[in-house]
């Protein structure tokens, strides 16, 4: 059958095309103008090609904070996920007790960036913090402003404190749309605790474990606010992620070349590893259809 | 394998109920059997699965008790039940392939893989599912994932019932004919109790010796599809049974006659005095149309391929009759009754003839 082939609908799509023009791909544009180019102000600029380039790409002090951000990410998943998937198996599944549960987990959600860091620098000190304060108190020496790995350590359980309720949200929503009959059919087949959850539940979350993943490891690898806020990304360098040695370089330092050099590059790291998660998570599924 | 005795039970899905109608099933004693192949037939929402539940165990009953032979296992969990229950849509492991399905549950109980990889190649045969014993199940169609939810079911052989609740829906009109027909020599073969769960009345009678029809909450009737059919034990049974169902007239009952409205109609039997609303049932098999006998008023007559049915009015209540293949309806229609196929209810209830008192 013959369809009119009329394409003017397309044209409706237009306004949108000019708000996202004028709020992210011109903005763009001008990091794109940094990067290639050198300036001393006066808004003139000088070609500087592939240089700034090369610089970030060689540099060690990148290199390292890709390194950390790395980590970060990993031990950000490899607690969140997990944690996520058992919080979210044993939350009630109706009732009053599952609506307070869910306001509860969603609760950190709802706390700005800067505000969560606020706490968490204010409830870790030694000094007035209840955190601090306390396992000073218990004689366990920790600070977060001298000991790098303490530093670590309150860095990743903020984050932990503030973004597992939305890895276990998500599964809370995969494990609510199981039919009972599957659970019935389970007992009936006399499966163990465990096989319930691997052949029943984790199936059935798989496709809200890959939002998940994929949501967590962005944010996570994006990370800035929070440490910014507890740490600065002291003490030293050690918890100088990414974005925050991007923020020192580009307005701290004013090196506009090598910054926009550098988040042109973070920008794509960041795509690329999404696109393999996506692939590779999607691929896994097609396999097993086979 | 064993007799099951459902003891005094009822169950509400209420923590206190009230009144008898919170109760999802009524109060009932009820014995199955060991080996019976049973259907369970009921409107839909009059508790045959609530039923079902509570003896595989899946639902305590709030009061009652189950006893598999001289066992009570009122308390007792599902996996020590031993029971095999097919649900009404499709139930499988997704990330399995068709035989990892099939051998879940005997590998759950820990048998050899011998035994296990013999028994898989019987099952798979009876659902015809040798072919793709190694896909994935989650790429299949609905029928052939309730064909395996049918074969796991099917798999264990010292199971003490299978328990099957509508399990037939999501199949084909074809395949369904042809898998109760397996359900039926599988029963002939192993002697398990089953116990069909449908609403539906061909499924029902084709496949069980004994049919327990419920009808809000309670067992109205159990009895070959014979009895069901000639002797209903409510008018429920009369109604949901046949096609169309029993034809049910207000009458008052006196001695062998009854009087509908205007006119008498002969009973074949004598009956004592009946309390409450009386009927009189008649299967639209026995009512003949011709010129003599009662006059009725025809409202329309529907073909429906081996005979027409008759849709008329006699004294303002409607009636169905049966027309042969051939037989035309005459211009002064008139109705009689076979008379030894009249029943007569008091309340719902069927009345035994003379001083026998009150039925079912």
């Amino acid at each position: 059958m013959d369809k009119t082939q009329n394409n003017k609908a397309w044209f409706l799509v237009l306004p949108v095309l000019l708000l996202v023009a004028f709020s992210a791909v011109l903005p763009l544009m001008t990091v794109v103008n940094y990067a290639f180019n050198d300036t001393f102000g006066n808004n003139e600029f000088f070609w500087a090609g592939l240089e700034w380039f090369e610089d970030m790409v060689t540099s060690d002090r990148l290199h390292d904070a890709l390194g950390r951000q790395i980590l970060f990410s990993a031990i950000i998943l490899a607690i969140q996920v997990p944690l996520g998937i058992f919080i979210a198996l044993n939350m009630p599944k109706k009732g009053f007790w599952a609506s307070l549960v869910l306001i509860l987990m969603a609760l950190p959600l709802l706390i700005p960036f800067n505000v969560v860091g606020t706490i968490w620098q204010i409830f870790g000190r030694v000094d007035i913090g209840l955190l601090g304060h306390s396992l000073a108190a218990m004689g366990i020496d920790y600070n977060y402003t001298n000991d790098p790995l303490d530093a670590w350590i309150t860095v990743v359980v903020m984050d932990v404190w503030h973004w597992t309720s939305l890895v276990a949200l998500l599964c809370y929503a995969g494990l609510q749309s199981i039919p009972q009959a599957y659970y019935q059919a389970a007992k009936i087949d006399q499966a163990t605790r465990w096989s319930v959850f691997r052949y029943i539940e984790l199936p059935k979350m798989k496709g809200v474990l890959l939002i998940a993943v994929l949501l967590r490891f962005m944010d996570s690898f994006m990370i800035y606010t929070e440490p910014f806020v507890v740490t600065g990304g002291g003490p030293g360098n050690s918890t100088t992620f990414l974005s925050i040695d991007l923020a020192k370089m580009a307005t701290g330092q004013f090196d506009l070349g090598p910054a926009a050099a550098f988040s042109l590059m973070y920008f794509c790291v960041i795509l690329l590893i999404s696109w393999v998660f996506y692939t590779v998570m999607t691929n896994l599924d097609r396999e097993e259809n086979r | 394998m064993s007799r099951i005795t459902l003891s005094n039970l009822a169950h509400s899905y209420f923590p206190q109920p009230k009144s008898d109608a919170d109760f999802a099933l009524k109060e009932m004693d009820h014995v199955w059997d060991d080996g019976g192949a049973y259907a369970l037939l009921g409107a839909s929402g009059c508790g045959k699965t609530t039923l079902l539940n509570i003896i595989s165990g899946l639902v305590r009953p709030s009061q009652g008790r189950v006893l598999f032979g001289d066992r009570d296992v009122t308390d007792a969990e599902t996996t020590e039940r031993n029971i095999a229950q097919v649900f009404q849509f499709p139930v499988v492991y997704d990330t399995m392939t068709v035989r990892q399905n099939l051998a879940f549950p005997l590998r759950n109980r820990g048998m050899d893989a011998g035994y296990i990889a013999r028994r898989i190649d019987q099952i798979a045969a009876m659902i015809g599912m040798e072919a793709m014993l190694d896909k994935k199940a989650r790429g299949l169609t609905a029928d052939a994932k309730q064909k395996i939810s049918l074969g796991r079911g099917m798999v264990r052989e010292d199971v003490n019932a299978i328990l099957f609740d509508e399990p037939l829906t999501v199949i084909d009109p074809h395949m369904k004919w042809e898998l109760r027909t397996q359900l039926k020599s599988l029963h002939r073969e192993f002697g398990h109790t089953m116990i069909y769960v449908t609403h539906d009345q061909t499924e029902a009678l084709t496949f069980a010796d004994k049919v327990v029809v419920m009808h809000d909450g309670r067992v109205v009737q159990m009895g070959t599809p014979e009895e069901l059919f000639e002797t209903p034990a409510h008018t429920f049974v009369g109604y949901f049974i046949g096609s169309p169902g029993m034809n049910l007239f207000d009458a008052e009952v006196s001695g062998s006659e009854a009087r509908l409205g205007g006119v008498q109609v002969a009973l074949g039997a004598a009956y004592g005095p009946t309390t409450g609303r009386t009927q009189i049932g008649i299967r639209p098999e026995y009512v003949t149309l011709s010129d003599k006998g009662v006059p009725v008023t025809v409202k329309r007559v529907e073909d429906v391929g081996r005979h027409r049915i008759v849709r008329a009015e006699l004294q303002g209540q409607s009636l169905n009759a049966i027309l042969a293949e051939g037989e035309t309806v005459p211009a002064d229609p008139r109705v009689s009754f076979a008379a030894g196929k009249v029943n007569v209810y008091a309340n719902d209830w069927r009345v035994l003839p003379a001083e026998n008192g009150r039925g079912a």
